[in-house]
């Protein structure tokens, strides 16, 4: 401590209890996470330990990397891989397509305006998951609202099968999954200075061009970070493919459940868990180290 | 934000977004009308009007006794998690230890694991411990997951707080307590009150860890509503889902109004 270089005859023999007193403080905030260190470690390292584990048992009982190996190899789960890297990419390009012009526009509009479209976009973050998807079957089925202003307009002479299979899963998650785009996105686009566009346009850029060369690349954190947030959410996605899908959209997390509650075979079950953990932590890392590389070059 | 360019110019924007607006806005508006059909099935609009599917979700031991349920997890959740959380939240932004990064990356990892791999490695460890379809259980579980949003709130509260004022107290006399609860906690209030909020709304909202975890006598609220819409299509859920939006929409929009009229005229 520099008081004591300062005062070494008066304050020196305090500095043990200092130091004494300081390492007691710590201890004592140490001991304030606890509670909650106890409960997250418990709670989520047991279970995610112990799956761990599961996933190396074989079907004998015995040590072996089988599940694994039949996750590669096995036709049906490489199908389930592919459905659900298709609908993870599907869904997170119409959530960049739908959100960027929304974030956008919330950027740009006057501040009273842009708080009733921020309103708009919270009201169904606010609602629960459950009562959406329930009204996306009202929406979507053979006598439902979409079908019947169809079929009224004359566009269709035959209803459209719009739910229980993938068409109605991916507009049941693009639904749950835009505000999670559009919030972080429209954080970064406010934060950027309008002056740097202007200065593009002065210098004679178009608007295609000055977006495409100025502001877009300024808004790449927020996007990159948006973007893999939706995509790594909708890989381990559960409650709307399994009621929209109607059984018949295979996504691992859907194939997860099946192993645990239609046979007892945890170890399959297990692999698929670990292998979707190091999926969703290899994604976000990935992400991570984008945005930050992103924020260095800007 | 302002952009050089007339507004006329970004019509088709404008429009587009309104699109998406109607998109996001629509469906929870169209369950409203269906709550009030005479009829068994989907049909829109309904072909009569009657409020038998209010009464059949107050009249059904099912639905209530799920809401209890509910009501009263998430409430325990909030208190343990919001008092749990805030403590962390502060020792790690007044302590200086070794381990607080780990610490807080544990704390705040829930957040990153998919709620499924939670839910089955639970429905696991729990069964073991006879803590299934309890709800001890369901709060344990709901706390786990709601601890993130108390730490990132509180933290973020802390950092705009000058624990000079704490400190000031303590050099007047007060314990760390007293200094904590009587200068610190009152400054922190509002983000106080929005990790309580929000670890109320997510655990009463929570579907994927109460499918797996709870049952029987402990059947959430939203336990039940995932097996009704999955096995039939009952009405009854369209009457849950318009109080459950009456309930949700209400804070934000009062929030909207009164910071609005609280705002000087320009």
């Amino acid at each position: 401590m520099s008081a004591r270089a300062l005062a070494p005859g008066l304050l020196g023999d305090n500095s043990a209890d200092l130091a004494q007193e300081r390492r007691r403080e710590n201890r004592m905030m140490l001991a304030l996470t606890l509670p909650a260190l106890i409960v997250a470690g418990v709670l989520m390292l047991v279970p995610v330990g112990w799956l761990f584990s599961l996933s190396f048992v074989g079907a004998d009982g015995g040590l072996s990397v089988e599940n694994y190996s039949r996750i590669w190899t096995d036709g049906a789960y490489v199908a389930i891989f592919v459905t659900t890297f298709k609908i993870a990419l599907l869904v997170t390009a119409l959530c960049v397509g739908l959100g960027y012009p929304v974030a956008y526009v919330m950027a740009i509009l006057p501040e009273r305006w842009s708080r009733l479209v921020m309103l708009l976009v919270l009201v169904p973050f606010w609602t629960s998951l459950l009562v959406r998807t329930y009204a996306w079957l009202v929406l979507l089925q053979r006598r439902g609202v979409v079908n019947t202003l169809l079929q009224d307009l004359g566009l269709i002479s035959k209803p459209l099968m719009l739910v229980n299979n993938m068409t109605g899963t991916v507009i049941g998650m693009v639904h749950v999954m835009l505000p999670f785009l559009i919030l972080p996105l429209f954080a970064s686009l406010r934060s950027i200075d309008c002056n740097l566009t202007r200065a593009a346009a002065n210098l004679g850029a178009g608007p295609t061009r000055a977006f495409f060369t100025v502001f877009l690349p300024l808004t790449m954190p927020g996007l990159v970070a948006g973007t893999m947030m939706v995509f790594v959410m909708c890989l381990g996605f559960y409650i709307t493919p399994a009621l929209l899908g109607g059984g018949k959209v295979n996504m691992i997390a859907q194939r997860i459940e099946q192993s645990v509650s239609l046979f007892p075979t945890w170890g399959p079950a297990a692999a698929l868990a670990v292998v979707l953990l190091v999926l969703t932590a290899g994604f976000l890392g990935a992400s991570w180290l984008i945005v930050r590389r992103l924020k260095v070059e800007v | 934000m302002e952009s050089h360019i007339p507004h006329r110019n970004r019509l088709w924007l404008y429009a587009l977004t309104a699109l998406v607006l109607i998109f996001l806005v629509l469906p929870t508006l169209v369950v409203i009308p269906m709550s009030f059909t005479s009829a068994n099935s989907l049909a829109f609009p309904p072909p009569g009007w009657s409020l038998r599917w209010y009464e059949n979700f107050f009249g059904q031991e099912k639905w209530l006794s799920a809401t209890w349920v509910s009501l009263r997890m998430a409430f325990a959740t909030m208190v343990i998690s919001t008092a749990i959380g805030t403590a962390a939240a502060y020792a790690l932004h007044v302590g200086r230890f070794a381990g607080q990064n780990p610490i807080r990356g544990v704390l705040i990892a829930p957040l990153m694991i998919p709620a499924i791999l939670l839910a089955i490695g639970l429905f696991f460890v729990f069964a073991r411990l006879g803590l299934l379809n309890t709800l001890t259980g369901l709060v344990l579980a709901n706390t786990l997951v709601t601890l993130p949003f108390v730490i990132i709130t509180m933290s973020a509260g802390l950092k705009s707080y000058d624990m000079a004022q704490e400190m000031v107290a303590r050099s007047l006399g007060a314990n760390r307590l007293t200094a904590f609860l009587t200068v610190t906690l009152p400054q922190l209030k509002l983000s106080l009150a929005a990790s309580a909020l929000l670890s109320f709304i997510i655990a009463f909202d929570e579907v994927v860890l109460s499918v797996f975890i709870s049952g029987g006598d402990t059947a959430t609220l939203t336990k039940v509503m995932f097996t009704t819409l999955r096995d039939d299509v009952d009405p009854t859920i369209a009457a849950v889902s318009t109080l459950l939006i009456l309930i949700a929409t209400l804070p934000p929009v009062l929030v909207q109004i009164l910071s609005h009229s609280k705002e000087p005229k320009a």
